[in-house]
């Protein structure tokens, strides 16, 4: 089984709309939704949901004021400063480590568990999704981001399914590393702006920290020509094959609109060259 | 007055509008909190001037008293410290220096050392005073580079912070304590559905807000009719333009291109002033 992880650093590049186009050339392959903070890939494949679960992300301190003897303990242990001193609880704050509960001489404070989101397991029109969703204002994306792979390879293992595509988050943080530690290749989309080239560049450090493969996708690429010649020295110099270069084109955002992904929306130019690009991708995956 | 501005979607264009912002005001604080993918400065283009590390600690385990009881790594929240055997393994990268660890050890075998994990930078552009943080490739916590970040706001000086995109803990630690939230979107599925989401953190924590409708007429009209149903302010909208788009693509500003835009930014900023006195 493989698994690629679609990225960018910089958000709004076209991730989700260009695993959405895949997702309706490929077969075979599990799609997994790793922008938990933020996820727009259901809005195209409109999945069904088969089985929901419960995600407890970190823990958090509960205090018992009957029981406390106000004697500040937690207040001083807390290194997140989530226990104010008038023993009150800072819940955005609290990253459920427990050393409050430990501390308290009184046996006041019980860590338990936070509900802090749901995963998915869902069918699409193009085979198995997962997919979840993070509570407003809850931390553990990172983990909630290793659920949602974790139950995209029960999937295929069960299904014997070959391939995982997995629409990352942006960033460089610890989503993004959630999203890709272990996969087989990267694909990333940039595009031809200075923000874009900076962005690119620092994801393609993270990469290639964990020692993963890269592939580079410049959307847009016509919208400033020079920066896409920048980016192709860059490439070149760093030894990363461009296995797409797509113009800009408002048909991506209408497909959208309409819910459905490009390929499916229009058989233009757009779309013929996402199918070459997937064509080189698939080359590189059986590599 | 603290003004942030969020989206939820990435690319919607925070950084835009916090920067032609910040240059038609002049006189302002500015932190570009996104320390994962740090863009203002390619608009604002300050001198960098100084720099700090940002630190965090990390266990140390003194092997001639570790006794490999395990009870650091049952402690431990984040599976940053494992005991397989006779050896106890530390992983720097996942651990949230709690103390844990240290607290519960029978042996005082744990002790702690620092180690780099991001930087903040500080410098002038014109009148606008810059900070900006960068987090290390490969770390994985930007919480710690934000805090130390949002130490240097000056909250009696007009503040303009570039929050990252998302939902989670990165933009809560970025918008909290703002005055008012701008919340950048645009008008196609993916802005609208990450719209509401945002709309969701804002409203979670108090703040005041208002919607600026970035690449207007391109998609559809959910974004306004959503905005009228519920009362939410739309502050500005910036049209979907080629020469604004070749613009930003080049890090130009379009305010310093576009003299209109800059009276537009101060009408904006008038407007929320107004907003967070009542």
């Amino acid at each position: 089984m493989k698994q690629l992880t679609i990225i960018s650093g910089k958000g709004g590049t076209g991730k989700t709309s260009i695993t959405a186009a895949f997702a309706s050339i490929v077969k075979n392959t599990v799609f997994a939704d790793c922008d938990v903070d933020a996820a727009d890939l259901h809005l195209i494949l409109k999945p069904k949901i088969k089985k929901t679960m419960v995600f407890k992300g970190l823990k958090i301190a509960s205090i018992n004021l009957d029981k406390c003897t106000d004697c500040k303990q937690c207040f001083k242990s807390c290194k997140f400063g989530a226990i104010n001193e008038d023993i009150t609880l800072n819940k955005e704050l609290c990253e459920g480590c427990g050393v409050c509960s430990y501390i308290c001489p009184a046996n006041a404070i019980e860590m338990k568990d936070r509900k802090s989101g749901f995963s998915y397991i869902s069918e699409t029109r193009f085979g198995p999704m997962s997919h979840a969703v993070l509570k407003t204002a809850e931390e553990a994306s990172g983990k909630l981001v290793t659920v949602v792979r974790n139950n995209a390879k029960e999937i295929a293992e069960n299904k014997n399914l070959d391939l995982i595509i997995i629409d990352g988050p942006p960033g460089i943080g610890c989503p993004v590393i959630a999203s890709i530690t272990g996969v087989d290749l990267v694909l990333i989309i940039t595009e031809p702006t200075l923000s874009g080239i900076h962005d690119l560049e620092r994801i393609h450090s993270v990469a290639n920290h964990f020692k993963i493969p890269s592939l580079v996708c410049i959307n847009k690429f016509d919208i400033n020509t020079d920066n896409t010649k920048r980016i192709g020295e860059y490439c070149k110099r760093n030894d990363i094959p461009i296995v797409g270069k797509l113009p800009y084109d408002i048909i991506m955002t209408e497909a959208m609109v309409n819910e459905k992904s490009v390929i499916e929306f229009s058989k233009g130019s757009l779309s013929n060259e996402i199918i070459k690009m997937w064509d080189k991708i698939k080359l590189r995956l059986n590599a | 007055m603290i003004i942030s501005i969020a989206s939820g979607k990435g690319g919607t264009g925070k950084t835009t509008i916090a920067s032609n912002l910040a240059l038609s005001l002049r006189n302002v604080q500015f932190f570009d909190c996104d320390v994962e993918e740090p863009n203002s400065n390619i608009f604002i283009k300050a001198k960098i001037q100084n720099s700090e590390d940002v630190s965090v600690s990390y266990p140390i385990i003194d092997k001639k008293k570790c006794d490999y009881c395990g009870k650091c790594s049952e402690f431990c929240a984040y599976n940053a410290i494992a005991v397989i055997q006779s050896k106890t393994l530390v992983f720097p990268e996942l651990c949230h220096s709690c103390g844990g660890c240290k607290l519960v050890c029978p042996n005082d075998a744990i002790s702690w050392e620092n180690r780099v994990i991001g930087h903040i930078e500080h410098g002038t552009a014109d009148k606008i005073d810059f900070y900006q943080g960068i987090l290390n490739v490969g770390e994985m916590q930007a919480i710690p580079v934000l805090n130390k970040l949002k130490n240097k706001v000056d909250k009696n000086k007009n503040v303009i912070i570039d929050a990252p995109p998302g939902t989670s803990c990165p933009v809560i630690t970025s918008v909290s304590n703002s005055d008012f939230c701008i919340l950048v979107t645009e008008p196609t599925p993916f802005g609208f559905h990450d719209l509401k989401l945002a709309v969701d953190v804002v409203k979670h924590l108090k703040i005041p807000f208002g919607i600026i409708i970035n690449r207007d007429n391109i998609g559809d009209k959910k974004v306004e009719s959503y905005c009228k149903k519920n009362k939410i302010p739309i502050l500005m909208k910036i049209p979907h333009s080629g020469e604004i788009a070749h613009l930003y693509s080049k890090g130009i500003p379009f305010v310093n291109e576009i003299k209109k835009w800059q009276e537009d930014f101060l009408k904006l900023f008038e407007k929320i002033s107004e907003m967070v006195k009542q």
